[in-house]
């Protein structure tokens, strides 16, 4: 009998898995961030594109630097570090002076993830709270917007954010477009569609945690009889609710559990927007209801098949 | 594309990639081999005593080794030819099993004692399936004529015949309803009559569509059998999935299937049974599909029980050496160590793999995505499960219900961290297993 092998691998089955990885994810959400970048940089000029190369790299710096003098294995491969870079850099107007914009990355990566143990172990999302750091220690930098350049023909005349209005000064389609002032990537509506439709095609994000949101800020807006697109396009809620509040990591696992997750995200974002006295409600929602991330998780369990109550 | 019933409907379960190619191919019959080795462990139960010692004449058909239990199922020879020698060998997983090496004859005599069993009743019936050499055979090796007779019999209202097959690459239960549909409709037939049963539903994926017709065609003026179409999807031919999917009942947790009045049988095995009432030759050849990318000519081949898998291999031709070689479905199956291992009744499946082809992958930390939570077919939270038993918490893996896990292996398919959930569920299950056990003492 001739003998074929030297040795087999043996392992626990199963023998095949799903081509999707870790890295792949990132690498998704990654082009999905892309026509928003492309649209910062229409609209506020290359100086866009340098607050973003500086956020990237210095997340990608620190976790590299963590890992490195942590004598942990290196996880910078994962593209993890570079998606909290850019939507870090997203949330900061790109008038931003870069050494705050290396603080926020410093906050965001060594703070809020590799403190608490790396990917996958964050309570809340890195961007976020390196957003919400930035916002409380620089107030009047991290609003200093800049109002579109003369490449694409629009009103430049503008409050400091739209939301402070209400968005009721702009006309819907700059909203849309994102011809208005604001912070990098939020502004441009039409572009975070498409990162949308990226992930949803790519199976990357189920589309419960947006349109839930979204939903319940639009629903909460005729309620109590605030421009309902008005609300829904402008502030960070769509780059929010597309992006942040998708976050893996820091939402629930079960369908459920995300209803319940994205209608308090929903809820706190208006409360704030109407009656708190921040024009801007977003990024605190998405932080507060990623504490109650656990908590959901435990209530909202699938029931094992055969585990719940008897019946025949 | 976007599947719009993905973005609404909590599926569980997941759609791997079939890899059916064999499907149509006609089943191609082995030579005999040089050697059969036949474990006295191919079921569930305790190890057969064998009957024969060395020197012995055996037949095709002789009784090799007696079952001691019932739980255990006698084993048959499948050649005839001389006992080389009676001795343990170091087999699956590292244990030593007893088996029976016999050097075929190349005459294939079968058994004098070979006649068409009578059956009249069901004593006479289970009497007989007692003498068939039969197992499961989607894999499980549970004896089939302890099976058929659970303690509710009177209670069973349906009898299940499993033609799932949701296991990528395998088509040997599709080419059992294509080549042995008599068989098939004879074997459902005794069974129902001689149990009492009065319905029967045989269940096969929607991705057989010529199993499905050729099965539909035959039960045509059947009314007490019908054919039921079932959505492709993994793990569809697992036993509750498929009993919650075909019938709409829910086995509870720590309860046997019976117990939703219900029997399910492979259709292979059922086409055996049918076989078997024909002839009265036990159980002694089995189909395999063998196929891996190391394969050269992927095929359904029809072997003597106990042929070394290095025959098998080498009669399908391999492209290249395989680094990996694994017995069952790529989900569910077995790595083996040694292709000198004999082929066992209760295989349906023989998988060569290329060195690219079976890497094992990085395991990278877990990023909560939850996707092992929403593709669990039995709901369980496989993330949590693995949380629990790195602490060997006992109590909370209860509250999860680890024990309810099918070790299907779909939470490993699906993550993208490459973590071997299925793995770590499992020893959680027996972990919870002995504590409960210690708490009772």
């Amino acid at each position: 009998m001739e003998k074929h092998t030297s040795y087999l691998r043996v392992s626990a089955c199963p023998h095949i898995h799903t081509s999707d990885s870790t890295t792949r994810i990132m690498l998704n959400v990654i082009i999905a961030l892309m026509p928003a970048l492309v649209a910062s940089v229409l609209l506020y000029g290359v100086r866009s594109l340098i607050v973003v190369a500086t956020t990237v790299a210095a997340c990608v710096l620190f976790e590299y630097l963590w890992c490195r003098f942590r004598h942990f294995n290196n996880t910078v491969g994962d593209c993890s570090a570079i998606v909290t870079g850019l939507l870090l850099a997203y949330n900061l107007p790109s008038t931003i002076p870069l050494y705050m914009a290396v603080v926020g990355a410093f906050v965001s990566i060594i703070v809020v993830k590799e403190l608490f143990g790396g990917i996958g172990r964050n309570f809340a999302n890195p961007a976020i709270v390196g957003r919400i750091v930035l916002a409380v220690s620089f107030s009047s930098a991290m609003t200093n917007f800049t109002y579109p350049t003369p490449l694409i023909a629009c009103d430049a005349i503008t409050s400091a954010t739209p939301l402070a209005s209400g968005g009721a000064g702009i006309p819907l389609l700059d909203l849309f477009l994102g011809t208005h002032g604001g912070v990098l990537g939020e502004t441009c509506a039409l572009a975070l569609l498409l990162g949308l439709v990226w992930l949803l095609v790519t199976h990357t994000i189920e589309i419960t945690i947006p349109l839930v949101y979204v939903g319940t800020v639009a629903v909460l807006s005729a309620v109590f009889g605030q421009n309902v697109l008005g609300e829904v396009l402008s502030g960070g809620l769509l780059l929010g609710a597309i992006f942040m509040a998708t976050d893996y990591t820091t939402s629930p696992f079960t369908r459920k559990g995300k209803i319940i997750f994205a209608l308090g995200c929903g809820v706190i974002t208006c409360l704030i927007r109407f009656w708190g006295n921040m024009n801007e409600g977003v990024s605190y929602s998405i932080l507060l209801m990623n504490l109650f991330v656990p908590f959901i998780n435990e209530h909202t369990r699938n029931v094992p098949m055969g585990g719940g109550k008897a019946k025949k | 594309m976007i599947r719009f019933s993905s973005l609404w409907k909590a599926a569980s379960g997941i759609n791997v990639p079939h890899n059916k190619d064999t499907a149509r191919l006609e089943t191609v019959k082995l030579p005999l081999p040089e050697i059969i080795i036949l474990t006295m462990s191919q079921h569930v139960g305790a190890p057969c005593e064998p009957v024969v010692k060395r020197g012995d004449q055996v037949y095709v058909g002789s009784l090799v080794g007696k079952a001691p239990s019932s739980m255990s199922m006698n084993v048959y020879s499948s050649v005839s030819g001389k006992v080389k020698s009676v001795e343990h060998l170091m087999y699956k997983a590292g244990r030593a099993e007893l088996a029976v090496l016999i050097t075929p004859d190349g005459e294939q005599t079968p058994d004098p004692s070979i006649e068409p069993p009578v059956v009249t009743d069901r004593a006479t019936f289970l009497e007989a399936m007692e003498r068939s050499g039969i197992v499961g055979l989607g894999g499980a090796g549970f004896p089939t004529d302890l099976k058929i007779q659970p303690k509710n019999l009177a209670e069973i209202d349906t009898l299940l015949i499993n033609g799932a097959e949701c296991e990528p690459y395998l088509t040997t239960d599709n080419r059992e309803m294509l080549e042995c549909t008599d068989t098939i409709i004879e074997g459902v037939q005794a069974c129902l009559k001689y149990l009492g049963i009065p319905h029967a539903q045989i269940c096969i994926e929607d991705n057989k569509p010529m199993a499905i017709a050729k099965m539909q065609a035959a039960i045509a003026d059947i009314p007490e059998i019908e054919v039921t179409m079932l959505e492709s999807r993994y793990p569809q031919g697992a036993q509750n999935v498929l009993i919650k999917n075909a019938t709409g009942r829910i086995v509870a947790r720590g309860a046997r299937h019976t117990s939703v009045g219900v029997i399910m049988l492979n259709v292979t095995t059922v086409s055996s049974i049918g076989k078997f009432l024909r002839t009265g030759m036990p159980l002694v050849d089995k189909r395999l599909t063998v196929a891996g990318d190391a394969v050269a000519h992927p095929q359904n081949v029809e072997v003597p029980i106990g042929t070394p898998i290095q025959n098998v291999l080498d009669f399908c031709g391999l492209k290249e050496d395989p680094k990996k070689v694994v017995i069952g479905g790529p989900m569910m199956g077995n790595a083996q160590m040694d292709v000198n291992y004999p082929i066992t009744r209760q295989n349906n499946g023989l998988l060569a793999f290329t060195d690219a082809n079976s890497k094992n992958l990085a395991v990278r930390p877990c990023i909560r995505c939850g996707r092992c939570v929403n593709a669990c077919p039995a709901g369980l939270s496989p993330v949590d499960i693995r949380n629990a038993y790195k602490v060997f918490d006992a109590e909370r893996l209860d509250a999860l219900m680890a024990d309810l896990c099918i070790g299907c292996g779909t939470c490993s398919y699906v993550c993208p961290a490459h973590r071997p959930l299925t793995q770590t569920t499992t020893l959680a299950k027996s972990f919870l297993k002995t504590q409960k056990r210690r708490e009772k003492s």
